[in-house]
């Protein structure tokens, strides 16, 4: 018997995809959607963006270094890891891991080296000792700075970028394809999934970029670039717009063909999961920050600056909590119900320092942004205020 | 092509000097040609190994230790049939199935439930530790019209998506049509759990890999039935060869109406059921 005095199959009890398999997506979503924020500037030139092109795809490496580490947390055998590289099963989305994340390892590292290598070349001839011998490492043996090498520099950035747009978009729709493609699972399995789970990407990537860019100018007591954060907003609610109105066209559609599935999924949303899916996913995390956005899209002439940046930075957590929630609706909510379609599994709540607990799931989300702000000592996540538009080797304008 | 050697005086703050865009191109290709190789290897090695488990399905099967000298597995094709209509839910093919392949407490390969149903259609259905300790009398407060009890077993599908879904290929299905579980290359992601519809896999809580029923394939390779057919005292499981002339099982399923579970989600599982009702899924 369930918790609601519904049936389960005997080997439902427990949820066994647990909170990491939560912080899985979500940690692959900010890598994809900052990815797909830097290359607005990079590929389609939109140039007010420009403030935080270094910081989007910095911000991207870091949750992508990281995102390894909820699978692994949560394998039966991480020490086995390697057999999703050495003998993939070629019809299994999951055995895509490990090739669609090295090559997409290897492209982003190869952008922001290419981004960075004119500063690199810099420190590198301003600096002495260990950390010269650093920075040569880094420049890779090429200290061309010429204006044609960084124009080939600018040509090889464009295609990167272009590269990355689908591959930012492969790796998380592909996430949202291992949920969509279990055809034993009504509430994951839908052809939207993909879609759903990348568009809600975007949204959280661009929604920690602005967080990570106001933090990070504030304590570098710099400026905010309203036009950039003007961008920002717009982006982000559009791409708000998309995702919920995407996630709520799934659940009517379910409900008003109100075939089988539905009579698990209407309790399982309405009443297992009230508070994560209306609460916060619906409510708190997407209408609140729609209308605040709406605020600072529709009546930006009216806003100051520290109005607009406030507005946009309460959003955007607001934005980062909506999809982590949406997350946690899928991968926790996709689990309550048995397999048996009549009852709902004992209720789950993450332990504190387990395998898959609270601390290890911080300490992941924490790691990257740590990472970041190792990454500006080396490197400037931030362009500094005097650099001339035509030092940077992204600019569209070259 | 020059280079700008690092040095303060030929490049300090950024200044420009001869082009070099030969070191970065080189670089570049260089750079191609090492990810290029690297990823021929992976391929390689993959269909290396792609080839060694296409010679282990073939006619000379010898998947490490599966199964005994002399038996040809392309020789079999194994199906299970449950009569529903004979269960009495004593529970001893679940016992049996327990202590044949140790399976932890509360996990189970196969699982009896009951069925009580309602002259309105409502059921009340249950299946306490698996129905492994026969089923208590109780009252359902309902006008109950209709009570059976439903063995439960891996389906062990043709198409099945526990096989296709498994990152490591640790999950495989054998010539003679039995799905089995590499335990040696299991990773334990729990994938194979979420993909089977009817509930029958769980994640081993000892050795943290998928676990599952094997049809007792140590047995039946040896010519012996599985412990729950065995076990069954009024021969509500039966389990079947279709590649037998004259199987009883493979002739109740060329000639009377059986029924699948889930059909609609055309796994084209291997087992069937006799007396399956409209409730029961």
């Amino acid at each position: 018997m369930g918790e609601n005095g519904g049936f389960l199959f005997p080997n439902d009890l427990h949820i066994l995809w647990q909170l990491m398999i939560v912080m899985y997506p979500y940690v692959t979503g900010l890598v994809a959607g900052a990815f797909i924020l830097s290359s607005l500037y990079h590929v389609f030139h939109r140039d007010e963006l420009r403030p935080i092109g270094r910081l989007a795809l910095v911000a991207s490496l870091g949750f992508l270094l990281f995102a390894p580490f909820t699978l692994l947390l949560h394998l039966g055998h991480p020490e086995r890891c390697y057999n999703t590289l050495v003998t993939p099963n070629l019809s299994s989305a999951m055995a895509m891991f490990g090739f669609i994340y090295a090559g997409y390892m290897t492209l982003l590292l190869a952008e922001i080296w290419l981004v960075h290598r004119q500063d690199i070349i810099t420190l590198a001839s301003r600096s002495t000792g260990i950390k010269r011998t650093f920075y040569k490492c880094l420049a890779l043996g090429v200290y061309d700075v010429s204006p044609e090498s960084r124009k080939v520099d600018h040509g090889v950035l464009l295609i990167l970028a272009g590269i990355g747009i689908p591959g930012a978009a492969f790796l998380h729709g592909y996430v949202g394809f291992i949920f969509g493609a279990v055809k034993a699972n009504p509430w994951w399995s839908t052809p939207l999934m993909p879609i759903i789970f990348l568009c809600s990407a975007i949204v959280s990537g661009i929604a920690m970029v602005i967080i990570l860019y106001s933090i990070g100018l504030k304590f570098s007591n710099r400026k905010i670039d309203a036009p950039c954060m003007q961008s920002l907003a717009r982006w982000l609610w559009m791409f708000v717009l998309i995702s919920i109105t995407l996630e709520l066209l799934e659940i009517m559609t379910l409900a008003y063909e109100a075939a089988e599935e539905w009579e698990i999924i209407g309790p399982l949303l309405g009443d297992q999961l009230a508070f994560s899916f209306i609460g916060i996913q619906i409510f708190l995390g997407a209408m609140v920050p729609i209308i605040l956005l709406g605020i600072v899209v529709l009546m930006s002439r009216y806003l100051t600056d520290q109005i607009r940046n406030t507005l946009c930075f309460v959003a955007s957590l607001l934005l980062l909590l909506q999809v982590f929630a949406m997350r946690w609706n899928v991968v926790i909510g996709g689990q309550i119900f048995s397999k048996s379609m009549r009852g709902f599994r004992e209720h789950y709540t993450p332990g504190l320092f387990d395998k898959e607990g609270i601390a290890l799931a911080i300490a992941i989300f924490v790691l990257p942004l740590l990472f970041i702000i190792l990454f500006n000592r080396v490197l400037p996540v931030f362009e500094q205020p005097d650099e001339q538009l035509s030092t940077d080797t992204g600019t569209p304008s070259e | 092509m020059p280079t700008i050697p690092v040095s303060n005086s030929e490049c300090g703050g950024g200044c420009g000097g001869a082009p070099s865009a030969g070191t970065r191109r080189d670089f570049l290709k260089q750079g191609a040609k090492a990810l290029g190789a690297s990823v021929a290897t992976i391929i390689l090695c993959d269909m290396t190994d792609l080839t060694k488990m296409a010679e282990a399905s073939g006619a000379t099967p010898q998947r490490a230790n599966l199964f005994a000298d002399g038996y040809d597995w392309t020789k079999h094709s194994y199906v299970y049939l449950v009569d529903i209509r004979k269960c009495i839910g004593c529970g001893s093919c679940v016992r049996a199935c327990s202590r044949e392949n140790n399976v932890p407490p509360a996990h189970f390969r196969t699982w009896v439930e009951r069925y009580r149903v309602s002259r309105s259609g409502e059921a009340v259905i249950d299946s306490t530790n698996g129905g492994m300790d026969g089923f208590e009398p109780s009252q359902t407060g309902l006008d109950i019209t209709k009570a059976f009890f439903f063995p439960k077993l891996c389906c062990h599908c043709t198409h099945t998506p526990c096989v296709q879904l498994c990152p490591v290929c640790a999950s495989y299905r054998t010539v003679d049509g039995v799905v089995l579980v590499d335990e040696t290359r299991c990773i334990g992601c729990g994938y194979c759990v979420q993909a089977c519809p009817y509930g029958s896999r769980f994640i081993h809580p000892e050795t943290h890999t998928a676990s599952k029923c094997t049809l007792c394939y140590h047995r039946i390779t040896k010519g012996m039935t599985t412990a729950c057919v065995q076990a069954c005292p009024v021969e509500a499981r039966m389990l079947g060869d279709m590649k037998q002339v004259g199987d009883k099982v493979a002739e109740i399923i060329a000639t009377q109406r059986v029924l699948i579970l889930q059909p609609e989600l055309l796994t084209d599982p291997n087992c069937y059921y006799l007396g399956l009702t409209k409730e029961a899924r």
